[in-house]
């Protein structure tokens, strides 16, 4: 079978799991004796594993494995979760992520595991600490030829030992149900009532809880002490409907060391502690029989919650950009089809233009919808990553992540991931002190990294903010004057907020040791150059003493958004509405001059007001000769705005369009579009207005 | 071997100019021109030419040529180098006409006050008509906008 196709599916569906995976982990670490999540864990290391072995990634699948024996010690109460523990499991993790990786570079996904393997069989045979050890494991595998080996614990093979020298029947009994069976859960149940009326099964594979939930292929074998014969126990499951066939083998002293030889001499050495007995006595119990029935009777509903379809579709991105372009053509011939439907008059011909409208508005938030990832996607690995830094540099960090709902194009978001660990990183390594130090500055042991995501005009604003120690200019002015970056002269005649920004020159570092944490300071100058390939900006504001604040402003991309036009003397602009916080008439004493710069009392406190028509040179419109002028309040983040115009002209849906490679940024501008009239407009960019 | 090539000609003044057809995407009749703030000022701004967005240059304010008033025969030659789009305002355009590549000598220091860096070369025609080969290239620079910039600023 060509598993190429499924390649795609194997690849997401894998870093879906490992990210819930890394999640629950971090989870646990939090509360290590909730076995709920260790079962969840399990599951998806499961689901997992199960994936990796059909795709036929073999590395991938036996690493998988070992954790997966490991976490099945930890659910079973035989274990405790411990730090060592937590840090191998992370350590797999990261290392199945590093395979995954691989294979979608088209790679196979091998990997020299070698040294994680070894601890996490250490921590299975309990060698780990030399502290509370489980008994030496048995391993059980009765034949080669069969596909699923049962493991037997040391208590299970002494209670079949006894019992075969107690004159009683002895089973190893297989059992393979038909492949047309659509309730092989129902199916395997039935064997089970079946022997449970005249035996005991002493231990099956999968275990009775994952055969109720179907989680098994077809066959299914087990362990069962009896007085019954052999053939006919082999009649009774056969007439059974829908299993195909039941190879039921009589065990004695001889045959049942055997097996456990055979394993033993096979070199992959799984363990299973002492476990929880199942039941003691040899003889059949109508107690034990209780006991498995109850688990049965809800299983009529689990096969149900297993074959839950999944509800999405996975779309090739190009094909999601040719249907934004068709889309933002349509945009444009719909504003022309209202405009003449206006001018002609016709209701007839308005109202289908006024339904057209309606329509296409739905149809536009689907497909803008359709573009839009939440930064979560980004985000969410960024807990295990900081919690393992903070572990390495011996720092206690709380990452406080707001707005990981805050969309964003996906193409941004597929690239903004490195940026983002880059300076996350450098806040842990370089921003937030040493325990120590935090404690001589009177600040919490505990720094704390915010890491912020909003929206704010035609753009997304992540920041990522410390408590740490801050930028100090002298020490990072002499660094740039050591390595070259500047002149003495130059960095004297720098404002503080410039000086921050040498941070970004090439060739910097500002820590006295270089760690590998966030390295030799190549980075910064490559995070500053991927952003603004991006279209974005970034930009370092810095307390010393109380903390750095990096300000990443990344575009939605969206090409298109609503927007407010408006106009001054015969042009027209178009201002985002996102940014838009509210309009309103000031009077021109209203307009006062503080310090040189025109403010103006807007909800009791005072804010800029800036004069387009000054800003952008309008040839035909002065706000300074009126003596009423509209403003329309915009909005970056907390900090407000007043921009002055002539007139407002409606709330329009714009399409984004670039005006050419041609001409340069324009600051104060971010694109253009195509009015109803054919007029192009330009787009204001309101945050280059505040500062 | 005779090579013929198709060249677009326009005017600048009483100077004619020509560019290579292919290079040539339309030629416009002057539209609205939505103006561009702080920018050059032969960059007269933006038009919307069936749906996208193009910057429009004055290309007598280009070559420093003094600038005149539109006219009815005011043109704007659409020209699309590699993936950059803009339009040219020229006086009138109205020729397509065929040369011989071998009939363009490379061009004297100064033609009509336009540096020779922004012609490929001069074409004697037939009726001893001079036409001037633009380099698109030179024309588009960028980064030689910059310096213009600077010196103007």
């Amino acid at each position: 079978m060509d598993m190429n196709q499924y390649l795609s599916m194997f690849i997401d569906e894998s870093n879906d799991h490992l990210q819930s995976l890394n999640e629950n982990m971090l989870q646990l670490e939090g509360s290590p004796e909730d076995l709920g999540i260790v079962q969840v864990i399990f599951r998806s290391a499961h689901t997992l594993k199960g994936m990796a072995a059909t795709m036929g990634f073999e590395d991938l699948a036996s690493l998988t494995h070992k954790m997966e024996n490991v976490l099945d010690l930890v659910r079973n109460e035989k274990l405790k979760m411990q730090d060592f523990i937590f840090d191998t499991l992370f350590k797999s993790l990261d290392a199945l992520e590093t395979m995954v990786q691989d294979i979608t570079e088209g790679g196979e996904g091998k990997a020299d595991v070698s040294s994680i393997v070894a601890s996490l069989q250490a921590i299975e045979s309990g060698e780990w600490t030399g502290g509370t050890a489980p008994v030496a494991a048995v391993n059980q595998s009765p034949s080669t030829t069969t596909p699923s080996a049962v493991e037997l614990d040391e208590f299970q093979y002494s209670v079949l030992d006894q019992s075969i020298a107690e004159g009683h029947r002895v089973l190893y009994i297989e059992v393979l149900v038909s492949e047309q069976s659509q309730l092989k859960g129902v199916r395997a149940y039935m064997v089970f009532d079946l022997l449970e009326r005249s035996g005991e099964v002493v231990k099956s594979f999968p275990t009775v809880q994952d055969i109720e939930q179907e989680k098994f292929e077809r066959s299914f074998s087990l362990y069962y002490i009896t007085t019954k014969e052999a053939q006919e126990l082999e009649k009774g499951i056969m007439s059974i409907s829908e299993i195909e066939s039941a190879k039921v083998i009589q065990l004695d002293q001889e045959t049942l060391q055997q097996m456990t030889n055979q394993v033993a001499a096979t070199a992959e050495v799984e363990a299973a502690p002492v476990p929880a007995p199942v039941v003691a006595s040899p003889e059949p119990s109508s107690s034990s029989q209780e006991e498995s029935k109850k688990p049965a009777a809800t299983k009529a509903a689990a096969p149900k919650q297993a074959a839950a379809p999944s509800r999405t579709i996975r779309v090739d991105i190009e094909r999601l950009d040719v249907l934004m372009n068709l889309f933002s053509e349509l945009l444009i011939d719909r504003s022309r089809l209202e405009q003449l439907a206006s001018e002609t008059g016709n209701n007839d011909l308005s109202d289908t233009v006024a339904h057209l409208s309606r329509v296409s508005t739905d149809l536009q938030n689907i497909v803008l919808k359709l573009r839009m990832v939440p930064v979560d996607t980004v985000f969410n690995r960024f807990p295990r990553m900081i919690r393992d830094l903070a572990k390495t540099l011996d720092k206690k960090i709380d990452l406080v992540i707001t707005g990981a709902e805050t969309e964003l194009d996906r193409t941004v978001i597929d690239e903004i991931g490195d940026p983002l660990v880059h300076l996350l990183r450098n806040a842990v390594d370089h921003g937030v002190e040493s325990i120590a130090e935090r404690v001589a500055a009177g600040k919490p042991e505990m720094g704390t990294v915010n890491l912020r995501a909003f929206h704010s005009g035609n753009h997304v604003f992540i920041e990522i903010e410390d408590d740490g120690k801050g930028i100090y200019r002298d020490n990072l002015l002499r660094t740039a004057v050591k390595r070259g970056v500047v002149t003495e002269e130059q960095g004297a005649k720098m404002s503080d907020d410039e000086v921050n920004q040498l941070l970004f020159a090439p060739g910097f570092s500002t820590a006295d040791k270089i760690s590998d944490i966030s390295g030799r300071g190549v980075g910064l100058d490559v995070v500053k150059s991927k952003i603004t390939s991006l279209g974005g900006n970034v930009t370092i504001h810095s307390t010393p003493g109380k903390g750095t604040n990096f300000s990443v402003q990344l575009p939605l991309t969206l090409s298109i958004i609503a927007a407010m036009l408006v106009r001054l003397g015969s042009e027209k602009y178009a201002v985002p509405l996102s940014s838009i916080v509210e309009t309103a008439i000031v009077q021109r004493e209203q307009v006062r001059n503080i310090h040189g710069n025109k403010m103006i009392t807007f909800r009791e406190s005072l804010i800029p007001y800036l004069s387009l028509s000054e800003v952008f040179g309008v040839p035909d419109f002065n706000d300074a000769d009126e003596q009423e002028t509209e403003i329309v309040v915009i909005r970056k983040g907390e900090r407000l705005a007043a921009v002055a115009v002539e007139e407002f002209i409606g709330q329009s849906e714009i399409v984004l369009k670039s005006m050419g490679t041609y001409l340069p940024a324009i600051e104060g501008i971010s694109g253009a579009t195509i009015l109803g009239d054919g007029q192009v407009a330009l787009i204001l960019d309101p945050n280059a207005f505040i500062k | 071997m005779e090579e013929e090539l198709k060249v677009i000609v326009f005017k600048l003044g009483s100077e004619e100019y020509g560019i290579e057809v292919d290079k040539v995407q339309t030629i416009e009749r002057m539209m609205p021109i939505t103006r561009v703030p702080k920018t050059f000022s032969f960059v007269k701004g933006v038009i919307n030419l069936r749906g996208v967005v193009i910057p429009v240059i004055d290309l007598r304010g280009r070559f420093a040529l003094p600038e005149t008033e539109y006219t009815d025969q005011t043109r704007i030659v659409i020209v699309g180098v590699e993936d950059m789009q803009v339009g040219f305002i020229v006086d009138s355009a109205n020729d397509v006409i065929d040369i011989k590549r071998d009939a363009i000598d490379s061009p004297p220091e100064v033609v009509g006050g336009v540096k020779a860096r922004y012609l490929r070369g001069v074409a004697k025609l037939e009726d001893a008509r001079l036409l001037i080969m633009l380099n698109l290239n030179e024309v588009l620079n960028k980064s030689e906008i910059v310096q213009l910039e600077s010196i103007e600023g």
